[in-house]
């Protein structure tokens, strides 16, 4: 008896040495849910922060605007919860968009290379700022700091390159035949 | 083992023919424009052509508004790894560098430079090239500046199917030839008319990859195609396979499993397995090049369908569909619209003022004779009759229900990505579901989920580096506070040191490392922003010279080379980055991160020593 | 494509009628009246278009498959409830067409057996065989009111199915051989009763060469079925009939070519077709034997429907270029 006790304890105890898992899991698969958009706009300073809160319970999985919905279902999925419509006060899902430094106007205060969260913004002190499109998360967090309003976010256009087909809408009732259709 | 293969296939090929899976046989319609001889198309009023020609980057316009170009002439060059230069097709003044309408499923604008011939159709000093005698790898890098693209449709940049360093370990060339789709005949024609000039083209192909045995499979619908190619292979070791007429026998993949019986792995290319393909047009295209020195503007194009004379036409790229239109007697009443491509795979063109590309082997005009409209869908029955006729051995309803229900993981692990979209499934359908449709439209999401998240994980990863990069300084202060505190109380701290030495030494070390690198990283991040500057400039001097047009960039210095290049993706379309150059970024950022990482461990471990000092002292 | 299914029914029909009566032919009428009335109706109230989905034919099989699958003397509103259950619950609330993961009809000669056993069990008996011969008259006024023209007894007109009558006179500890000395048994399943199975056959051979059916399904089905029979036939011929006598008695052919090529509630791969048609053959032969009814093909193809998912998700076929 004692003999299997010891033999299974040490089974446990193997398994844990090899199964050990680095840090938590759970974190890391909720931030790879997470947008990345360092935007902050569920109120948490990043979005591993954000996963960090929802892995210990302290925050919902529906602040997420740039997640959307897809974002909040996947969490809930996930974290086996309800799924609940985006909270309207982190703010509303949008299409994506990237910031466009008018350079013109920038007068290079630095002010944005400092908030962005991901380093997507080139340029030094007192010279033109310009942003890098490919990095740029859209996060926005630029927009307030800028003292001349020279930033803006423009839409992403659909181009050849990032165009998508469309879901097949067919309709199911006969269609009408067109007067030119017929002989 | 490449000789292992040999024989195996040698053995194989006693048997010649071996079926894929699957297949349909829909009407051939193509009798109909095989009735006249290819006629030259005559000039048109004006050249469009757009950037987008083929699979890849776009190129890099090297003209501006205005420019005199002459027949042949680089209009833009091939930009990175998979791309192709555009020539102009015709003599002439550029007009305008503008987005027009492109023969594109999206029916979107895109950058098309506009020529107005003079008429008089110039050439360049036309350069035949000693092929014979010049190293494959110059021959290879010549062949980045011909603009030949893959004419059977697919347009993938030529010169990427050779190897770059001029080495390949293909074996056998397969020449495809069997163009299964119906009412095209561009290749039929192609083959009847220009045998001799195909077997030269294919002759230079067998060179550019030392292939030491070519196949040239031809469906058995075309005879006297058949006939001519066998009369101009009689004195070579080329062979001319007749395969059987089933759709879709000309995908590459399938014409290499009926000639050779080989199945090419999905995840490899055929040259990973000794093969290459290329079709008829092409091989011809590399014969116009190389030995008349002539790059790729034009091609042979099926125009057929709900038109007075179908026939197939030498065009020029560039030329507006209605001038090819009227070239075959115009329209018939009742044409609709116009369908680039065959039935099966083309697309409708969204207007009919779209230029003719390197893609174009047919247009068809269609009527609702030809194409009726699709009856409506009904529900699936689950009747499998699309699964019998897949050529990729998938279950198309299974990827269906998939596809309509957003399942994308599901629709992947049955392999979705590996669907032709051939369009045989919906043709078999009963339920006259358009399956392709819902398999592209769940294709694009799944590639746009993908996008998003290597989006995410790059975001990810720059919010980690400038995170430990703002504790990294954050640690270095006071690290530089802890010394100069350390410094004042010399004596006191030297007898401190001593007690510790080696792991503080060993600190201070790691921490000038992490100093050294700090300065290179600023001066790396100095001279970017001098990039910066300069660019701006540049691109002011240019905004105020001539809008929008190249600058001159002989003179500036690769980094500037490479931030102009970046700004210049951002500008023509919101930068995607080339897949080949990412991996490589994402390894820099790890090391230095990595480093990032060893540099702020180092600078905690000094500052800990540091500290300890100060509390010793107290 | 469901109009060559009709089809390919019809030499079954004409055989059935000659074998047991025009009765069979009311059954089918008023089977199919009450699917097009149902899927007409549940189309309305699904707010789904009505005209493209009546007139594919699909509801018309299921009602004639009932019908041929329920006793032809069966009182109307019998008839009526399973096409009903048929149509409604087990294809419209399940989706309608495409969507239903079990054989509608099926599901109603279930829904029928298990609620009235007695009815669904008293077959007439066929018509050189009965005492009384029931004219098309009395058959139809029989199956609307229930009542038999005065001086013709209930049993007169009816009599066990073979399949029931082996059964029967097993558990009395008879043997196969003398059983089968009965009259109700003809040369390989029931008299005139197998005609009609013969016909099934052929209309089958029509559907396959038409190619709305493959070979996959009918051929595992009657080659497990024939196996797994012979195999106790071959132990103990006292007590087991022959392979022959299984496939041409009961639903056998009926199921074989009809029932089991419904494409909505089976499998699609051709491996998985053999698995399925394969578990039909083998759980039908094992009802008909241990089991308390005395024909198994409903119940079986109603459970293998249910490993259907499973069953497709096992045997996909190997993808060009892919490794198994």
């Amino acid at each position: 008896m004692i003999g299997l006790a010891l033999a299974l304890g040490a089974l446990l105890g193997y398994a844990a040495l090899k199964f050990k898992v680095e840090g938590d899991p759970l974190i890391a698969r909720i931030d790879a849910i997470l947008p990345q958009t360092q935007c902050g706009q569920c109120g948490y300073p990043g979005c591993k922060p954000y996963a960090t809160a929802i892995a210990e319970g302290r925050a919902d999985i529906n602040q997420c605007p740039p997640g959307g919905d897809t974002g909040v279902r996947a969490l809930a999925e996930l974290m086996g919860m309800e799924y609940k419509p985006l909270n309207a006060e982190n703010g509303v899902e949008k299409p994506k968009a990237i910031a466009f430094i008018d350079e013109e106007i920038c007068i290079g205060c630095t002010l944005c290379i400092q908030a962005c969260p991901v380093d997507a913004i080139l340029g030094a002190a007192k010279h033109m700022h310009t942003i890098i499109a490919s990095e740029c998360t859209g996060c926005e967090l630029c927009i307030a700091p800028c003292p001349v309003d020279c930033i803006s976010m423009e839409p992403i256009a659909v181009t050849p390159d990032n165009w998508k087909w469309k879901y097949p809408v067919i309709p199911i009732k006969s269609l009408p035949i067109k007067p030119e259709f017929t002989v | 083992m490449n000789a292992l293969v040999n024989l195996a296939s040698l053995l194989k090929s006693a048997k010649e023919i071996f079926p894929f899976h699957g297949g349909v046989h829909p009407p051939e319609n193509k009798a109909q424009s095989t009735q006249l001889p290819i006629a030259q198309l005559s000039l048109p009023e004006k050249i469009v052509l757009p950037l987008r020609q083929h699979v890849g980057n776009i190129p890099k316009i090297k003209v501006s508004i205005g420019n005199y170009v002459l027949k042949g002439q680089l209009l833009a060059e091939a930009e990175g790894a998979v791309s192709a230069a555009i020539h102009a097709t015709t003599s002439g003044t550029i007009s305008t560098i503008e987005d027009a309408i492109i023969p594109h499923p999206s029916g979107l604008p895109d950058r098309c430079i506009t020529i107005i011939p003079d008429g008089k159709d110039t050439w360049i000093e036309k350069k035949s090239q000693d092929w014979r005698n010049t190293d494959r790898k110059n021959l290879v890098s010549s062949l980045r500046l011909s603009g030949i693209v893959g004419l059977g449709g697919a347009t993938f940049p030529t010169h990427i199917k050779l190897r770059s360093d001029g080495k390949s370990g293909v074996h056998t060339l397969i020449i495809n030839a069997a163009e299964c789709e119906p009412y095209i005949t561009c290749d039929d024609m192609l083959m009847r008319e220009r045998a001799d000039e195909i077997v030269k083209g294919i002759t230079i192909a067998q060179h550019l990859l030392g292939a030491e045995r070519v196949l040239i499979g031809i469906e058995d619908n075309k005879p006297e195609a058949a006939a001519a190619m066998q009369a101009a292979v009689v004195s070579t070791n080329m062979r001319v396979v007749v395969v059987p007429t089933l759709y879709p026998s000309g995908d590459a993949r399938r014409l290499v499993h009926l000639v050779l019986g080989t199945e090419i792995p999905h995840d490899k290319r055929s040259t990973e397995v000794g093969l290459q393909v290329f079709n008829v047009a092409t091989v011809l295209a590399l014969y116009r090049y190389f030995e008349l020195g002539e790059p790729s503007i034009s091609r042979i194009v099926s125009m057929t369908g709900n038109v007075q004379n179908p026939q197939n036409f030498e065009v020029l790229f560039g030329t507006p569909l209605p001038h090819l239109v009227k070239a075959a007697g115009g329209a018939k009443p009742k044409t609709t619209h116009y369908i680039m491509g065959g039935p099966m795979m083309g697309f409708d063109l969204p207007t009919e003022n779209v230029p003719i590309t390197k893609a174009a082997n047919c247009i068809i005009a269609a009527s609702p004779n030809l194409f009726a409209p699709p009856p409506p869908a009904m529900p699936c029955i689950r009747c499998a009759r699309c699964a019998d006729a897949c050529p990729v051995n998938l279950q198309p309803q299974e990827l269906y229900w998939f596809a309509k229900s957003d399942n994308f993981e599901k629709a992947n692990d049955y392999k979705l990505f590996d669907c032709i979209e051939c369009g045989a499934c919906s043709y078999v359908c009963p339920s006259n579901i358009p399956l392709v449709q819902y398999y592209r439209y769940a294709k694009s999401e799944i590639i746009a989920i993908d996008k998003a998240h290597e989006a995410a994980d790059l975001a990810r990863e720059r919010n980690d580096f400038r995170l430990a990069r703002i504790e990294r300084e954050k640690l270095e202060r006071a690290q530089k506070h802890a010394e100069r505190a350390a410094a004042g109380k010399e004596e006191v701290a030297k007898k401190a040191l001593d007690a510790q030495a080696s792991p503080t030494l060993e600190g201070n070390i790691h921490a000038d490392a992490g100093d050294v690198k700090k300065e290179a990283l600023a001066s790396s991040k100095q001279a970017a922003i001098a990039a910066a500057i300069e660019r701006a400039k540049a691109a002011k001097a240019a905004a105020a010279a001539q809008g929008d047009a190249p600058r001159n960039v002989a003179d500036a210095d690769e980094t500037v080379k490479k931030e102009i290049a970046e700004i210049d993706t951002r500008r023509q379309a919101v930068g995607i980055e080339t897949t080949s150059e990412k991996p490589a970024i994402d390894e820099d950022k790890h090391t230095k991160i990595a480093a990032a990482i060893a540099r702020a461990k180092a600078a905690k471990v000094a500052a800990e020593a540091a500290k300890q000092n100060v509390t010793k002292e107290d | 494509m469901m109009l060559k299914v009709l089809l390919a029914l019809v030499p079954g029909i004409i055989a059935y009628a000659w074998a047991f009566g025009g009765g069979i032919l009311v059954t089918i009428a008023l089977a199919t009246l009450t699917a097009l009335a149902a899927e007409a109706a549940m189309l309305k109230i699904r707010k789904r278009p009505i005209q493209p989905f009546l007139m594919d034919y699909s509801a018309v099989v299921t009602a004639w498959l009932l019908a041929l699958a329920i006793p032809p003397l069966a009182p109307w509103w019998l008839i009526v409830v399973g096409t009903l259950f048929a149509i409604v619950v087990a294809k419209q609330l399940y989706g309608g067409l495409g969507y239903n993961p079990f054989n509608p009809a099926m599901i109603g000669y279930a829904v029928l057996l298990i609620s009235f056993p007695v009815i669904m069990t008293k077959w007439p008996a066929a018509l050189q065989l009965a005492q009384t011969k029931l004219g098309f008259v009395d058959q139809l006024h029989y199956i609307f009111s229930g009542v038999l023209p005065q001086s013709v007894a209930m049993d007169a007109v009816t009599s066990a199915t073979p399949l029931d009558y082996l059964k029967t006179q097993l558990t009395l500890k008879h043997e196969v051989a003398s059983i089968k000395q009965a009259p109700i048994f003809g040369a390989l399943g029931a008299t005139n009763g197998e005609y009609v199975t013969f016909a099934y056959l052929l209309g089958g051979l029509y559907l396959w060469q038409q190619k709305i059916i493959t070979w996959h399904l009918p051929t595992a089905f009657l080659g497990a079925l024939a196996l797994i029979s012979g195999v106790f036939w071959v132990i103990d011929p006292a007590h087991f009939t022959s392979p022959l006598f299984h496939l041409f008695s009961g639903a056998s052919m009926l199921c074989a070519f009809f029932i089991i090529t419904d494409p909505v509630s089976g499998p699609t791969t051709p491996t998985g077709k053999l698995y399925f048609a394969a578990g039909v053959g083998i759980i039908t032969y094992l009802i008909r034997v241990y089991g308390g009814y005395p024909d198994g093909v409903a119940f079986a193809v109603i459970f293998m429907n249910i490993c259907v998912p499973l069953i497709d998700a096992h045997t996909q076929p190997r993808v060009f270029g892919h490794e198994k």
